[in-house]
């Protein structure tokens, strides 16, 4: 193998995780909820994810365990912000607070245990084309699934009715609520699936990135994945972009001190957070196409009249 | 009115003297965390440490500890809220807490603190340290036995002395086996992020690096080695669960000892502030077994072990060169603490620029 496949490869671990928080959050974010609570929801998809693999001995039981656990701790969120009406920025908030104390006391007995790798997939003939077989056709189950997930959001966000039903929520909730959509229900449906995306996240922190289990194990990258949501300006294939993106600059800062280049090593670990800053200002700058996606009704509670 | 302040006081006297009381018949010793108890590594170390107390010194002492306290100004807040509850002698155990262990120390003067790994003193402050670098000698040795490449990867946290000395000492050990011995350094700026590690250790072998060592705190690095099919060396605890067939040795802290001994001189009244700076001799620190390598290299790490250990070996003794091929130390020269202590410049052999 190659040193750039090598490069390539390590991109593509670093990337999953974040494109599939952040294909998730932006479901949500379509149907007018911001959950802060992602990096919480990952946390704990990474422990129940690991703890359910030991447990079980497979860890395709741990993939689907990581999921339940992020869309049942999303569902929390639901009840506290679309039933009780209770602010979202600060149930968010609460939410990821929640997530790193409750998975470490969770994770506490599965600490230093030995972990077990979700194994690639070879697919058949794909596999053997030379350079990208290895990289995109011989991967765990879970790189597949986020590249299904994102071409899946996108089709479901402009392609269905349902879809469209969930973006005029996310628009104007009083006028989707008007025409007769449940509002509510769509929210719930589209936290739960950002909940089990950003589960599905942590089990691939557990099992494939690095397959054991310690505390905080997730650094921050739930933060990154809401990032991820606004640089993408709120389009799937975008957060596919931006995600490997950032992956790329911060597997390759890594390389850069390997060589030896003479750049000082606190720069380039800050390199990944500066390109965001920089896209984000770059898209910002362009107030007509952030408006243009911006999810009007983003972060505001919807109380239907009785 | 008056009979609720007169019951009011009455209880508030009650709960003082029961605290007095209890606090005469136990000394109250402390520990401040930077993280989680069970982390396999640092913390782990220290709270093994802790134990040791609680089961030596038994009936005597009261043990009692903060985890994941971050650096910076929460960390006053913890150790104040500690010196506020009663502690007698606090341990702050991360170099980033010595600032705030000063702070609360001045406002405090009857409590006793250490303060691990820093250098900053007061009549009410000692500081220790283990001379982790006696260890990373031995590594440097075995690491270039072990290489065919002849060049070792090194996974770095922060650019302080502590970490550079440790890359330092790594280089003398492996240039008195091999002089043209190379390592390559990856600062991860962060001790804690097993992705990051892990993508750090994987950048260095894909380089054409054949062992690895870390100075960061998870087993991620030693997970990959395993993977990649290279040996390791492990960080603050014993790794060897990581990567039973990966693990040449490890650097394990084993701070009971020295924590025992401290609160001993508390109970007796004879605590003083000290600079302390132990090491292999001492079992403050310790070496993993050495596995997985061949007998004649374990024999001369075991021969080097015993060298570090009766004082006739010092890993920084002359002549070395600094990076950049100019003399430091003559021959037969030895550093001094101090030098150590605030070491900002690598030796010759290291293939990085150091942050500065």
């Amino acid at each position: 193998m190659g040193i750039v496949e090598a490069i390539l490869l390590s991109v593509i671990t670093a990337a999953t995780p974040l494109v599939l928080a952040a294909a998730g959050e932006l479901v949500a974010e379509r149907s007018g909820v911001l959950n802060l609570g992602v990096e919480g929801m990952m946390i704990m998809g990474a422990v129940c994810a690991f703890a359910a693999t030991q447990i079980t001995g497979s860890p395709y039981l741990g993939v689907l365990a990581g999921i339940a656990a992020g869309a049942l701790f999303s569902l929390l969120f639901g009840v506290l912000t679309l039933t009780l009406v209770a602010n979202q920025v600060a149930t968010g908030l609460a939410l990821t607070l929640l997530g790193l104390g409750a998975s470490g006391m969770i994770g506490e007995s599965f600490l230093g245990m030995q972990g077990i790798k979700l194994q690639p997939i070879a697919i058949p003939l794909l596999s053997e084309i030379p350079v990208v077989g290895p990289l995109l056709f011989r991967q765990d189950a879970i790189f597949y699934l986020s590249i299904a997930i994102v071409a899946g959001v996108h089709w479901f966000l402009f392609s269905s009715r349902a879809g469209l039903k969930l973006r005029a929520v996310g628009d104007s909730h009083a006028s989707a609520h008007a025409l007769g959509v449940d509002v509510i229900r769509t929210r719930y449906l589209a936290v739960l699936f950002g909940g089990a995306c950003a589960g599905l996240a942590g089990a691939q922190l557990s099992l494939v990135y690095t397959p054991q289990w310690v505390e905080n194990m997730s650094a921050g990258r739930g933060w990154i994945a809401l990032a991820l949501v606004v640089f993408s300006s709120w389009r799937p294939w975008r957060v596919v972009a931006g995600g490997y993106l950032f992956g790329a600059v911060s597997i390759s800062q890594l390389h850069a001190q390997a060589f030896g280049i003479g750049i000082p090593s606190q720069f380039l670990s800050s390199l990944p957070y500066v390109a965001t800053i920089v896209v984000l200002i770059l898209i910002s700058h362009n107030r007509r196409m952030t408006l243009i996606n911006t999810p009007a009704s983003l972060g505001k509670p919807f109380v239907p009249d009785r | 009115m008056k009979k609720l302040l007169l019951a009011l006081a009455t209880t508030t006297a009650v709960l003082g003297f029961a605290a007095a009381a209890s606090a005469q018949e136990k000394a109250k010793i402390c520990f401040v965390y930077v993280g989680s108890k069970t982390d396999g590594g640092w913390t782990q170390a220290h709270d093994i440490g802790r134990q040791q107390v609680e089961n030596e010194l038994g009936d005597k002492v009261e043990t009692q500890f903060l985890e994941n306290v971050p650096e910076g100004p929460d960390a006053e807040r913890a150790i104040e809220r500690l010196a506020r509850s009663g502690c007698g002698l606090i341990f702050t155990t991360s170099f980033g807490f010595m600032d705030a262990t000063i702070t609360i120390a001045q406002k405090f003067p009857d409590v006793k603190f250490e303060h691990a790994t820093g250098y900053k003193t007061a009549p009410n402050v000692a500081t220790y340290n283990s001379r982790f670098y006696e260890g990373r000698y031995i590594q440097g040795q075995i690491a270039a036995k072990m290489s065919e490449k002849g060049v070792a990867g090194y996974i770095a946290s922060f650019p302080i002395p502590e970490v550079v000395m440790g890359i330092n000492s790594f280089v003398i050990g492996a240039r008195s086996v091999n002089p043209d011995f190379k390592i390559k350094v990856i600062w991860a700026n962060t001790w804690f992020d097993p992705g990051k590690e892990a993508d750090a250790a994987k950048a260095l072998i894909d380089q054409g690096v054949d062992i690895l060592t870390q100075h960061t705190d998870t087993t991620a690095p030693m997970q990959v080695a395993a993977e990649r099919g290279i040996k390791a060396f492990g960080q603050a605890s014993d790794m060897i669960a990581a990567g039973p067939k990966t693990q040449l040795t490890a650097i394990v802290d084993t701070w009971g000892a020295y924590y025992v001994k401290r609160a001993q001189a508390f109970l007796d009244g004879t605590w003083e502030s000290t600079s302390s700076w132990d090491g292999l001799k001492d079992g403050i620190l310790t070496m993993a077994p050495y596995t997985n390598m061949p007998d004649d290299v374990k024999a001369m790490a075991e021969a080097t072990e015993a060298k570090i250990k009766s004082g006739e070996l010092k890993p920084f003794t002359g002549p070395l060169n600094k990076q950049d091929g100019s003399p430091w130390l003559k021959e037969g020269e030895t550093a001094d603490d101090a030098t150590l202590l605030g070491m900002n410049f690598y030796v010759e052999g290291v293939d990085d620029k150091l942050p500065q």
